[in-house]
């Protein structure tokens, strides 16, 4: 966009970080950046949506509850603003293996986005601007600074984009196309251009979300009600759980019918995602009611969740429906659904189209390989969910604050953390859809558990200097208490008593024939570490704080012994190849008896190690192999 | 690189040559020499001294398998510059073959192409000016490799390692949705039904198993392929050799449209018989499909067997022929003998020589190859001189049919027809695979019988699936992603 040269003003402030939106990346990206002491300036077309949410009302979920717990271990916010916002908590696949436990809450929309933006408020190094930035200034491939719709520039060093759905934005449904932002608020038209003059690959991606009803027009007599758990686990490590033992509010579970899928398929030739009318590419997980329908035709019925959308309005959220047909046909489908005949609706549903870039021009830092100081991280990666966003947005702001500092980017690997795996398939593979994170993308989930993420990532976020010292001695603490207590529960044999016969008799556990160490009856499926007390004289007494987090890992690393040393081992295995690092210089020309693809993708990847190179498509074993005894010579 | 561990190939051509040496090099070497030689004084391998040779026994179990010599090299003082152990055999291909799956058998893995070189690099035992052909020596016999790993395997077999996989995948899938959206699928009570599905897999990859000990899992033997052009008899020959109507015959040239795929036994020679389409310039587009397989096949072949009507004269496609048996093992068959010949054996060998000019060189570097079994058929013609067999045959009347035997015995024993070592590399690359998929099925009874929650069976899945797809060549990639989305429905 071009300004007469009297418009352009240019502020006095200087900034070290600008972060272009203020959504769940933008947020985390913000503060760990001010947190590390960098001058931080946040822009968002409007300040009343900081961390919005503008789809699904909760926090977490299957592998959305790791990211979160994941970001809270390396200090970030979300976790500890969902805790204080949430008014329903579940532990999902509670009986399921501890791999797969994750946590999900329903929010408080309206509180989760305010009190957010107060903790960007009072944040020390943080000012946070209503504008539409409109370019991105740079010098020789080096940002500079950006400049605002009304012309004037802001100075920086470093800009992190987090533009989520909001570029080129286009809301549709039926006939109706508007170019707005999510819930109608406005779309950024101008930045794109600037960013494909930088040389930067867009995309086009959509997503969608289904229709707000009015509560009063629900009859939840012919619904099944769903209750929040007894005991809620908090997401922050920091959060005291006896603060989350609230009052929680239900969701109610119904069904659509072939009542229902009649009236789609009659109209499905007025859905402009049949039509034609919708260019961008939808997510296959998250699919609209209409895709449901003819994609699983055999299917005559599926769930609907009807959430609150918090305490303060009626809205409800109909969770599995989200659509783009046509107002009128919204309507009549969703009035077939038990419970909805007399729906009232106050927000269409409606699909969103927006501009995102090929994720693959990023650095595992999240830096854009061939502009210095431009980072990026959430929707606009071409990731979709606000815990991805978040985590991203986290991960972003703590590189862009290092490399300011001069340090080495952080960088988790796959075997780290759900983030490591996210931004690794991120940046490294090509994706037609927004992507999303599913336990089944974690090579090593076993390891990589909600239960222990902060012994995973503490310690990386306390050298980052986001976790405190007292949260980090904490986690010494704890971490010494489950180490001795694992030996110690493999080294205690326990005979064949009377009272030992008496407990394995009331669990129907097999009885002792001679002595077995604590360890061993852990692990019968039967029995438990907690159900072992009885017989179990020499017990330790843990601290408060700590009893519950010690009991549940010693319980843990025991059982699954054998499981989690085998993925030990394949870990082992990774690492060799991940530390093997390819330098940034490699000219891949010279490799010699490299296949020809293999140096396209080698070359258009420029991965950063070894392990990175071997999961890109079309570099072959025999590649890896060649390029290995190359990095040797 | 996959790992430091020990690996082991054959490193001589699987033949019916006098000795074969088995090559072992890693940590592991010595230690599991001792665990399959035995000798009279019961000496321990890893207790003798480097660069010294031993005789013994191997030992399958408590079966001696062979009389051996075992020249014993400890770390950095070989090769590779790991502690190397080589196992001087009698030859043969049973022996041999033998040999090395007993040290898999015993911890260690079958070697990648090239993986000796490599290991040898990679701990500094090669120069610079080596170790630059070190890169193009492994993309070289990974590409090989790669190709007859796949080409090797029998459809058949790929089929059902594909269904298994199939069937794997989808399970897998199923359990990992319902893991993923908990709230739309429930996966309780799914470890009973598994179990069933799980029983059947290794049924399946139990009797691969077995076949595969058998010999039939692989198309081994020599690829000897029928050349020639259109009508020359090619097929007649095919059923002849196999005694058998295989091969549909016409006197319609171009019948044959594919390569016909057969496996024969000549007097305990091993053969993979391949018909192809006759060779000529087409505007058919199935016709010229043919003919380019027919070419690759050529190209891929242990021996050629080049059948020329004798009572048409040479013409251009004789010349394509030509050029394709250059550098090649190949005995040329003069069919329809029994008619007026108008081409002869001098007419071939001037037709050959004054075809092949530009390529005298590759023509007398293969003389070396070639047996001298057919002296009578030499050129004095000095360096271009002309030795490729050639034997007057009639399909109709059988006659010098023996002769084609008897020449291709003589090939063999004199060692100059072998065996494509991958094969058999590959073949025990292949078993070692199908048992570690059918640990992990065993692994995932195991889960389910422990009464291990069902995300703990995906694991297990997972590794039975890559191993498999290890085989057929597949890669796991995002497999288990499509497979939920395009099975199963799921999401908000």
């Amino acid at each position: 966009m071009r300004f007469s040269a009297n418009s352009v003003w240019v502020s006095k402030d200087e900034y070290d970080v600008a972060v272009i939106g203020a959504g769940h990346a933008g947020c985390e990206a913000a503060l760990a950046a001010a947190r590390l002491g960098f001058r931080t300036i946040m822009f968002t077309v409007s300040v009343d949506s900081v961390a919005l949410m503008p789809c699904n009302p909760n926090i977490g979920g299957s592998s959305k509850g790791h990211l979160v717990r994941e970001l809270d271990a390396l200090g970030g916010e979300m976790g500890k603003v969902i805790d204080r916002t949430f008014i329903q908590s579940k532990m999902l696949n509670k009986s399921k293996g501890p791999a797969v436990h994750s946590l999900r809450a329903q929010a408080d929309k309206a509180r989760y986005s305010r009190t957010m933006r107060q903790v960007l408020e009072n944040q020390e190094n943080l000012e946070i601007k209503q504008a539409e930035v409109v370019n991105i200034l740079t010098e020789e491939n080096k940002v500079t600074g950006v400049q605002i719709l009304s012309g004037a520039i802001f100075s920086c060093r470093a800009v992190i984009l987090c533009t989520g759905t909001y570029l080129r934005a286009r809301c549709i449904y039926g006939e109706v196309s508007n170019n707005t932002g999510p819930n109608g608020l406005q779309a950024a038209n101008h930045l794109t251009d600037c960013l494909k003059e930088l040389g930067i690959k867009m995309y086009r991606f959509k997503t969608g979300t289904p229709a707000r009803i009015d509560k009063n027009s629900v009859d939840f007599d012919k619904m099944e009600e769903q209750f929040g758990d007894e005991r809620v686990i908090p997401f922050s490590f920091t959060t005291n759980p006896d603060d989350v033992q609230i009052d929680q509010v239900s969701c109610w579970l119904t069904y659509t019918n072939p009542a229902t899928h009649d009236i789609i398929r009659r109209n499905i030739d007025r859905s402009p995602l049949f039509s034609g009318m919708i260019e961008g590419t939808g997510p296959r997980y998250c699919p609209s009611i209409e895709d449901k329908v003819v994609k699983f035709a055999d299917k005559d019925r599926h769930q609907v969740f009807i959430e609150p959308e918090g305490l303060e309005t009626n809205e409800m959220y109909i969770g599995g429906m989200s659509s783009s047909l046509p107002e009128d046909v919204q309507y009549a489908m969703y009035r077939t659904v038990p419970g909805l005949e007399h729906v009232k609706i106050v927000r269409n549903a409606y699909a969103i189209e927006y501009d995102c870039i090929d994720a693959r021009q990023l650095k595992p830092s999240l830096e854009f390989r061939n502009i210095e100081g431009l980072f990026s991280g959430g929707q606009f990666n071409g990731s979709s969910g606000y815990e991805e966003a978040a985590a991203q947005g986290l991960i972003a702001g703590i590189n862009a604050a290092r490399k300011l500092q001069g340090r080495e980017a952080v960088i988790l690997d796959r075997s780290e953390a759900y983030i490591g795996v996210l931004i690794d398939d991120l940046v490294t593979k090509e994706s037609h859809e927004p992507y999303r994170m599913m336990t089944s993308r974690a090579e090593y989930r076993l390891l990589l558990r909600q239960d222990n993420a902060d012994q995973r990532l503490s310690k990386i976020g306390y050298e980052i200097g986001l976790v405190s010292e007292e949260r980090y001695q904490r986690l010494i603490k704890k971490e010494e208490l489950i180490q001795n207590e694992v030996e110690r529960l493999k080294s205690t044999n326990v005979g064949t008593t009377e009272k030992v016969k008496k407990l394995l008799e009331s669990y129907k556990s097999t009885p002792l024939t001679s002595g077995a160490s604590l360890a061993e009856l852990i692990r019968r499926p039967e029995l438990s570490y907690r159900s072992l007390d009885e017989i179990d004289v020499d017990r330790p007494e843990f601290p408060d704080d700590l009893r519950e987090e010690v009991m549940d890992q010693v319980e843990i690393s025991i059982k699954y012994e054998g499981y989690i040393n085998r993925q030990r081992k394949q870990v082992e295995q990774f690492k060799k190849l991940e530390s093997k690092k390819i330098p940034e210089d490699i000219d891949y020309d010279k490799v010699k008896s490299l296949r020809i693809e293999a140096v396209q993708k080698l070359k258009e990847y420029r991965p950063v190690s070894i392990g990175q190179a071997s999961r890109i498509s079309g570099v072959s074993p025999a590649d890896i192999s060649v390029l290995l005894v190359y990095l040797t010579m | 690189m996959r790992d430091g561990a020990t690996i082991a190939a054959i490193s001589t051509a699987v033949s019916s040559a006098g000795i074969g040496i088995v090559r072992m090099s890693g940590p592991e070497a010595f230690f599991i020499a001792d665990r399959i030689y035995r000798s009279k004084g019961d000496k321990k391998l890893s207790e003798q001294r480097s660069h010294t040779i031993h005789y013994g026994y191997i030992m399958d179990q408590e079966v001696t398998v062979d009389e051996v010599l075992v020249m014993l090299m400890r770390g950095p003082h070989s090769y590779t510059g790991e502690d190397t152990v080589e196992i001087n055999c009698h030859g043969g291909v049973y022996v041999v073959k033998r040999i090395l799956e007993i040290l898999i058998e015993n911890g260690a893995r079958p070697a990648e192409p090239g993986e000796f070189t490599k290991r040898a690099f990679l701990n500094g035992r090669l120069d610079l000016s080596q170790a630059e052909a070190v890169g193009d020596l492994i993309a070289a016999q990974n590409q090989y490799a790669l190709q007859s790993s796949v080409s090797q395997l029998k459809g058949s077999i790929k089929n059902e390692i594909n269904d298994i996989r199939n069937k794997i995948i989808y399970h897998t899938a199923f359990i990992e949705t319902a893991l993923d959206d908990p709230e739309h699928i429930s996966v309780d009570g799914y470890g009973e039904e598994l179990r069933g599905v799980v029983e059947k897999m290794s049924a399946r990859i139990g009797r691969l198993l077995e076949s595969f000990n058998n010999g039939r899992l692989m198309k081994e033997g020599i690829r000897t392929v029928i050349l020639g052009r259109p009508n020359a008899g090619k097929s007649s020959l095919m059923n002849i050799l196999l005694g058998e109507d295989r091969a549909i015959v016409t006197d319609i040239a171009g019948t044959t449209r594919d390569v016909l795929e057969e496996h024969l036994n000549l007097s305990g020679i091993s053969l993979n018989i391949m018909d192809t389409a006759g060779i000529r310039e087409t505007k058919d587009i199935v016709e010229r499909i043919g003919v380019d397989r027919a070419k690759e096949q050529a190209q891929q072949a242990d021996l050629i067997l080049y059948v020329i009507d004798s009572s048409k004269d040479l013409d251009e496609n004789d010349r394509e022929i030509f050029r394709l048996i250059q550098g090649k093992k190949a005995i040329i068959l003069l069919n329809k003998s029994d008619l007026s010949m108008k081409v002869t054996k001098e007419i071939v060998r001037k037709a050959y020589v004054s075809l092949n000019v530009v390529s005298d060189i590759n023509l007398s570097k293969n003389e070396g190859n070639i047996a001298n079994s057919n002296k009578s058929d030499n050129n004095e013609n000095g360096k271009n001189a002309f030795i490729l067999p050639i034997i007057e045959v009639s399909a109709r009347s059988l006659r010098g049919i023996d002769e084609l035997e008897d020449n291709l015995k003589k090939m063999f024993f004199a060692g100059n027809l072998s065996f494509n070592n991958e094969i058999y590399i590959t073949n025990v690359r292949h078993k070692n695979e199908l048992s570690g998929a059918l640990e992990a099925l065993e692994r995932v009874k195991e889960s389910i019988d422990a009464g291990m929650p069902e995300d703990f069976y995906s694991i297990d899945l997972m590794d039975a699936y890559e191993k498999l797809g290890n085989i057929t060549g597949e890669t796991m990639g995002e497999d288990l992603v499509n497979e939920i989305f395009s099975k199963f429905c799921m999401g908000k």
